[in-house]
């Protein structure tokens, strides 16, 4: 039965252009919002939940008179994990639907590849996902976390904790390669040792050689980022060999889950640092998740994309009436420049950063438990994306359009 | 670090890789290896399998089982499969990628329709043990262990018994077995059904070591490709050495240089292997037997 109603749940999503743009009857225009998110294929089970986000929060939206009076209409398309699939896509939505913003995209591979597309033709993204950080490009807004966010907080709270050797496995493309120079970076500033680091290919889903590795080179803990459902296999094959080291992450739990879908304890002693999951205990977070549960009954669990993608669309409803109902970028930008876009949603108060525009989120750290609970030994509030202000990103000046590293500065003029 | 302690764990390495390259290439080592039927579907048949057994043994049968009945469902696919779409096109080997490819795309699109994107697993059994300083997975023990009884079975399967030597004969002239009586069309079907079996099994027996999502079956189709491709027609001697030999540069790359060199390493013997035996080492083998 469940496996009916989520069937039929998939199919009202990729109905929701028709369904959705109904509700109250407003004659202004519709604001079109493109929705380019991954229904389908290795990615799929993250990101289910940020078009449902989107979803509710058009609802919501919509039922209180829409933004400045106009309803908004989503156009999704299911991008299928599939980087040329997002650029394809990407066209589609600038140049023939021609909507007014687009949400968009999972992996750091789809992102790049997608980014050159918005800039040439001078549209608006909504990049709604944590990742290694450093866009400094001002067609793109970004409400994901950040390794200053994510990093910097959780590796020396592990290093405390467990002690100062680490071991890295990361997926083999930018963002595991970034992430991981980061915490390099991060372990070297406080007086750590790297005992080994190791990238492994997307798709690899047999792991018995790193596993032995690391067992030879015996870290206090692990840092695990790794991406997509092949990659995931590593949690079961390491409990399964006696692992028992504590993990450090910033895309588990928060992302894709594990600690439900996976058979207990093969997470147990997972740290990761998140701006939301389900099990947060706020009012604010128990109201987002009862509504989004009364919509979607079948989702299996609301993560931290879904609330950034919920938080998103709020932000730009906000812009967009701060901006007098304009949808043009540079009206909004300047909405944006005056530094104080904020929204209570159900992480906690977030507000938009205008150099970088990139989002300050509540940091909480989440362990799992051996019987995959989650408790949540820290939590930072109102941790700000300041690195690539710092670095010397400042989109209200000049716009770059480019992604640095801490290797790879914005160059000092 | 004590030397056996280094021996038992390259051996296991090797071990592991081979059991994974075995079990992933078994059914296609029939379907495409010995049937000639270019089968795109195969992951599809290893991810019916993994889904069946997850789902037999929450429904409370014990694993073992519940692994036979993942390949039992996937035999049972395979069959209807073969029925349906495969049979007619035996004679047009072009027109069975497209058909197979199709059946994987609606195969993995529809459990992800029907299921979700993902499931939850079962957990690995049979706990760890300790060699060396070093904890191995006792499950994947069992898998190498399974791997090798697998090979021997279907030597002795397709050598001993008369389904395997009416199998053999009526895939290499089937005019000719058909003129001495065997029904080749339910001879075909069951053996298109046994390799879909044998892919049903490797996914069971995979199951509780993954992530179950609807695409897991792509994870196993590279190396199930090129381990067929450089064993060649015949599923013992092509499968087996195939195996041995792709799992030694596999692992052994992947002990020196990483995952990453693992897989361009195993690709590159690839080339190399067709390039030289272009009919695979069972080619090569019987043709110095001849």
């Amino acid at each position: 039965m469940s496996a009916l109603s989520r069937h039929r749940a998939f199919l009202l999503g990729l109905m929701g252009t028709a369904t959705l743009a109904a509700g109250p009857a407003l004659a202004a225009d519709p604001i079109k919002v493109g929705v380019l998110e991954d229904q389908s294929g290795d990615f799929a089970a993250a990101t289910l939940g940020k078009v449902h986000a989107i979803q509710l929060a058009t609802e919501e939206i919509n039922k209180a008179g829409g933004i400045a009076g106009r309803p908004i209409e989503l156009v999704l398309y299911d991008t299928q994990s599939d980087n040329t699939r997002y650029q394809e896509f990407m066209r589609r939505v600038l140049q023939r639907d021609k909507v007014d913003v687009v949400f968009a995209g999972f992996s750091s591979a789809s992102r790049e590849a997608y980014r050159p597309i918005v800039n040439q033709l001078d549209g608006l993204a909504f990049y709604n996902n944590q990742y290694e950080g450093g866009v400094c490009d001002a067609n793109m807004v970004v409400t994901g976390a950040v390794p200053e966010q994510q990093f910097s907080t959780l590796i020396p709270w592990m290093m405390e904790t467990y002690g100062k050797n680490v071991y890295t496995i990361a997926a083999d493309y930018n963002f595991g390669q970034i992430s991981a120079e980061w915490v390099r970076n991060i372990v070297k500033e406080k007086g750590g040792n790297m005992v080994g680091e190791e990238f492994i290919p997307l798709g690899v889903s047999q792991f018995s050689q790193t596993i032995q590795n690391i067992q030879r080179a015996k870290p206090d803990f692990v840092v695990t980022l790794l991406v997509g459902a092949a990659q995931a296999s590593y949690y079961e094959q390491a409990a399964s060999a006696n692992m028992r080291l504590p993990m450090a992450s910033s895309v588990n739990v928060g992302q894709g889950y594990e600690h439900k879908r996976f058979t207990p304890p093969s997470l147990a002693n997972m740290h990761v640092t998140t701006n939301y999951i389900e099990e947060v205990d706020t009012p604010a977070s128990k109201n987002f998740l009862a509504k989004f549960k009364a919509k979607f009954p079948d989702e299996p669990y609301v993560n931290q994309e879904a609330a950034n993608s919920y938080i998103a669309l709020n932000l730009y409803k906000q812009m967009v009436e701060r901006a007098g109902g304009s949808t043009k970028r540079n009206d909004l930008r300047k909405v944006l420049a005056q530094g104080d876009v904020c929204f209570d949603g159900p992480s906690g108060k977030v507000c938009l950063d205008p150099k970088s525009q990139h989002m300050s989120h509540t940091i909480y750290l989440a362990k799992v438990t051996d019987k995959h609970a989650i408790e949540f030994p820290k939590v930072w509030e109102d941790i700000k994306p300041y690195w690539l202000g710092e670095a010397g990103c400042d989109l209200t000046k000049k716009d770059p359009s480019a992604q640095y590293t801490p290797s790879n500065p914005p160059p000092k003029s | 670090m004590d030397v056996l302690g280094a021996v038992a764990a390259s051996l296991f390495q090797f071990g592991d890789t081979f059991a994974f390259l075995v079990l992933s290439a078994s059914g296609l080592a029939i379907i495409f290896g010995m049937m000639g039927v270019i089968n795109l579907a195969h992951g599809e048949f290893i991810m019916c399998g993994a889904y069946v057994t997850v789902l037999a043994s929450r429904a409370g049968l014990p694993l073992p089982a519940a692994i036979l009945a993942g390949a039992l469902a996937a035999g049972l696919a395979g069959m209807v499969v073969e029925r349906l779409v495969v049979r007619h096109l035996y004679s047009r080997p072009l027109d069975t990628i497209v058909a197979t490819w199709g059946i994987s795309l609606i195969a993995s699109q529809g459990t992800l329709i029907l299921m979700g994107s993902t499931m939850q697993g079962v957990g690995t059994p049979l706990g760890s043990l300790e060699v060396g300083g070093y904890h191995y997975s006792g499950y994947r023990l069992v898998l190498i262990a399974v791997a090798l009884a697998l090979l021997l079975a279907l030597y002795l399967f397709f050598n001993r018994t008369r389904f395997g030597v009416l199998a053999r004969a009526t895939i290499q002239v089937p005019h000719m077995a058909e003129a001495l009586g065997v029904d080749t069309r339910r001879v075909y079907s069951l053996t298109f059904g046994l390799g879909a079996a044998l892919a049903g099994l490797t996914g069971g027996l995979y199951a509780p070591t993954m992530t179950m999502v609807p695409t897991m079956g792509a994870t196993f189709i590279v190396e199930a490709f090129v381990t067929v491709v450089v064993g060649g027609a015949d599923v013992f001697l092509g499968t087996a050495p195939a195996a041995a030999v792709l799992g030694v540069v596999k692992a052994g790359l992947t002990a020196g240089y990483g995952q990453l060199f693992g897989q361009i390493g195993l690709l590159v013997a690839v080339i190399g292997f067709i390039r030289m035996l272009p009919k695979g080492i069972s080619g090569f083998i019987l043709r110095e037997r001849a």
